[in-house]
């Protein structure tokens, strides 16, 4: 595939549109022929950081947008999920395993970890009141071999 | 996209299958699901039994650790059967093996508990 390929999605924060999320973005990067562990991966990863933005980014106000920049470029795929939610005031904290700030909901603290295993490159920025993006990137191996 | 629980009592064990995608949207029925079944019948023990779940998400593992501390708080055990390899992955990272006991299918999570009770 020659130069970057993009899609933007965006939709509303409602717990439906987890699953709505990770197949739209499995469905982009199968064009990369990723193999099906390659693909849960990237649809687990998008589904933590999508639920992130639903539960603590909106605190489930369903009239708040959740976006999706996705992009392809070579034999990998970039993907950031943006919230302009009430933000994490630390960061460091959040990423801890098992941290949660909100146990009351049984939430297991492993979202940010679970990103950071199942992706290549893992960032977070974030600031209070003003929205959270993650940005995350994993290279497709099955392509690679094309590449070299 | 959903998912379908399936619960059976068999002697002092409930079995709960799980079918589908396990993320936040769908915990709670599973969450609502099995705490009832804990409360009202007369099961100490829980087999989590995974063959059919096509996906999980962290989501997943804070409803399952919510249940374990709820069996566990009245003596009882919960072990996993049937977990394909993302599950096991998700299973592997959280530490959760080292609390649940993953067993190949429901005939032998049925025998382990056998010998506890």
């Amino acid at each position: 595939m020659n130069g970057t390929n993009e899609m933007t999605l965006s939709f509303s924060a409602r717990s439906e549109n987890e699953a709505f999320a990770r197949i739209a973005v499995a469905a982009f990067v199968s064009q990369l022929d990723p193999t099906l562990e390659e693909l849960n991966d990237l649809k687990t990863a998008v589904s933590e950081a999508v639920t992130n933005a639903i539960i603590h980014g909106y605190e489930s106000d369903s009239s708040c947008q959740v976006t999706i920049e996705a992009r392809i470029e070579g034999d990998s795929v970039s993907i950031a999920v943006l919230d302009n939610g009430r933000g994490i005031e630390d960061l460091e904290l959040a990423r801890q395993p098992l941290y949660t700030s909100k146990p009351e909901l049984e939430r297991s603290g492993m979202g940010f970890t679970i990103m950071e295993n199942f992706m290549d490159h893992f960032e977070v920025s974030s600031r209070v009141d003003g929205g959270t993006r993650v940005e995350m990137m994993k290279r497709i191996e099955s392509k690679k071999a094309l590449y070299n | 996209m959903s998912l379908q629980a399936e619960l059976e009592h068999y002697r002092n064990v409930l079995i709960v299958r799980l079918r589908g995608e396990l993320d936040h949207h769908t915990a709670d029925v599973v969450r609502y699901k099995m705490e009832e079944a804990l409360l009202r019948g007369s099961s100490d023990h829980v087999i989590l039994s995974l063959k059919e779940l096509q996906f999980m998400d962290s989501s997943g593992l804070g409803v399952i650790l919510g249940r374990y501390k709820q069996v566990k708080s009245k003596g009882g055990k919960m072990v996993v059967c049937d977990v394909n390899p993302s599950v096991y992955r998700l299973f592997e990272l959280s530490g959760l093996f080292k609390i649940l006991t993953i067993h190949e299918n429901e005939r032998t999570a049925i025998s382990s508990l056998e010998v506890v009770s």
